[in-house]
């Protein structure tokens, strides 16, 4: 598979603090990665050495295949960063012209790529009337411009009312499915789960995991059970060898898989032992849990 | 590079500010010609600036070239701010993550600066000309064209201070405080000098000597004060018993100065861009 950026060792000190510690991860093409972490982690600082505007402390990163430089091979990527950043005094299609200008490309496709985040109609507004949620949708529209390779966002919907978000969520949607690249950093965990299919986990600037989504943990997911004789039903549990951890929650017990088992097994067995369950579902561990359960690990 | 030029002229043309600031800079210039209409009676005699010989060539180069200068304060807000507000809008770091390296703003900033100086010199020019011919006792190609190190020395003398200001806007990051910095450095510059002059090297040329390397002063010294070199303030001052004994001259050494500064706050200008994090 083609890679678009390689991460080796990188390393940056901000004075005596480290943010981002030998990092390394590689980003393929097709796929849509999210990178999580605590705030503070280094995530941005990770996408700010890549993009130009940060310098490393060491390590090292090629852009596509190394022959271009990053400047160059910037041209081919497109990147918000935390804030949108343009020129408060010039309209929404001039500051695109200007994009287009440094990017090398023709400005031919304002006009779409202003549609695809609804804003053409606002197009000769000045920068300083647009709300926050607006200025963001302009900021992807000049992403976009030159049809990146690889669309990189960090922390896309910060600051946004739910609309806002919901829209945000939508174009990034919309453009995933033309099989762009997408890298999205976020604390957010249920906006990755919901667009990538690869993450990479840090922490304190320390790589935790990195690769698809449903393969992060080990784990082979959790019953929710209830019964009206919630003793006999806990020591049963214990009893049995497919079960490790049991978390008393409420009225419900939480029992945490060793290893593959049917929903329909444990009902079975647990029947046989003499024990009637009023409840039983079998989840798997959002991402939410399983992040919490990587970062905790480390601990 | 035109590519360069491009981008940083699309980021002034729609900026008011700096549209409105260039205009009145340039028009200032225009009213130097109005210098030739200041007329006043003295002792009964009627007395008309423009016959006493400020526009004669070659002098006409000199006397317009020092005045003109002083109008590139306004300039020096157009540039300042220009390098500043990419900070304060923080679009340095968008115009760096869209593909602009380093080394292309710095320098697509300073061939704006280049333009600046070239524009404001080619106007010069064609102000002084103009006026040169309508007022000067002598027209003869020869002497028009004497005395043109004038103009080079104003175009070098802008290039220098607008170099100044460019790495003023990066190195303080904000307009307002990047200008008082300016002020604050010419005063910093004129106090060394007093102290020199009058206390540690009393009674020698060392204090000159040493000043001359500085860079406001070096920009200062390119073009010396022409009102002195006129007829009638030099026979006037005669009657007093004063005379001036005063090199007008540019010399070769004091564009080098000049040319060395600039390239010394070009680069200083890049490396603080390369070193910060943004």
């Amino acid at each position: 598979m083609e890679n678009i950026l390689t991460i080796n060792n990188l390393t940056k000190n901000f004075g005596r603090i480290t943010a981002v510690k030998d990092l390394s991860f590689t980003i393929q093409k097709g796929n849509v990665y999210g990178i999580l972490g605590p705030n503070g982690s280094g995530k941005s600082t990770t996408l700010g050495i890549v993009l130009n505007v940060v310098n490393k402390t060491s390590g090292d990163f090629t852009w596509f295949d190394g022959n271009t430089s990053t400047h160059d091979a910037l041209k081919k990527v497109g990147a918000i960063i935390e804030r949108p950043n343009f020129y408060p005094y010039m309209t929404a299609a001039q500051n695109l012209k200007l994009v287009c200008k440094i990017k090398g490309v023709t400005t031919d496709k304002i006009d779409d790529k202003l549609e695809v985040v609804g804003l053409l109609d606002r197009k000769d507004s000045k920068f300083s009337t647009f709300s926050l949620g607006m200025k963001q949708r302009l900021a992807i529209a000049s992403a976009l411009l030159n049809d990146p390779e690889i669309l990189i966002l960090d922390e896309p919907t910060n600051g946004l009312d739910p609309q806002g978000i919901h829209q945000i969520r939508e174009i990034i949607r919309k453009i995933a499915a033309q099989g762009t690249t997408i890298l999205l950093a976020s604390h957010l965990l249920d906006e990755v789960e919901k667009v990538c299919t690869h993450v990479v986990i840090i922490r304190k600037g320390v790589k935790l995991y990195s690769g698809p989504v449903d393969q992060m943990n080990a784990s082979y997911g959790y019953f929710e059970l209830k019964s009206h004789h919630m003793n006999q039903l806990k020591d049963w549990l214990a009893s049995q060898p497919s079960f490790g951890i049991l978390k008393e929650e409420g009225d419900k017990i939480t029992a945490f898989l060793n290893e593959e088992l049917e929903a329909s097994e444990v009902n079975k067995k647990a029947f046989e032992a003499g024990i009637v369950l009023t409840h039983l579902v079998k989840r798997k561990e959002s991402l939410e849990e399983q992040f919490l359960q990587l970062t905790n690990n480390q601990n | 590079m035109l590519r360069l030029l491009n981008i940083e002229f699309h980021k002034l043309k729609y900026s008011r500010s700096a549209k409105v600031i260039s205009i009145t800079y340039f028009v200032l210039i225009t009213f130097i010609a109005l210098i030739a209409s200041i007329e006043f009676k003295f002792g009964g005699i009627n007395f008309r600036i423009a016959d006493q010989g400020i526009f004669n060539f070659p002098y006409i180069w000199h006397f317009n070239a020092f005045i003109a200068a002083w109008a590139k304060l306004f300039l020096a807000i157009v540039i300042v701010s220009m390098m500043s507000n990419e900070y304060s809008n923080r679009t340095l770091k968008q115009n760096l993550i869209d593909g602009l390296s380093k080394k292309e703003f710095v320098a697509s900033k300073f061939l704006t600066v280049i333009a600046f100086a070239l524009i404001s010199t080619l106007f010069l020019f064609c102000v002084s000309m103009i006026l040169g011919l309508s007022f000067s006792d002598y027209t003869e190609i020869g002497i028009i064209f004497s005395d043109f190190e004038y103009i080079i020395a104003y175009f070098v003398k802008l290039l220098g201070f607008f170099a100044f200001c460019m790495f003023l806007g990066v190195f303080v990051k904000r307009s307002a405080f990047a200008l008082g910095f300016l002020f604050i450095w010419w005063v910093i510059e004129n106090i060394l000098y007093a102290l020199m002059k009058f206390k540690v090297f009393k009674g020698t040329t060392i204090a000159d000597s040493i000043i001359q390397f500085f860079p406001l002063e070096s920009m200062g010294n390119l073009i010396k004060e022409p009102f002195t070199r006129l007829n009638f303030i030099q026979s006037a001052a005669n009657q007093l018993g004063e005379s001036f004994q005063k090199d007008y001259g540019v010399h070769w050494y004091q564009f080098l100065i000049v040319l060395v500064w600039t390239s010394i706050f070009i680069w200083l200008s890049y490396l603080l861009l390369k070193k910060r994090d943004l």
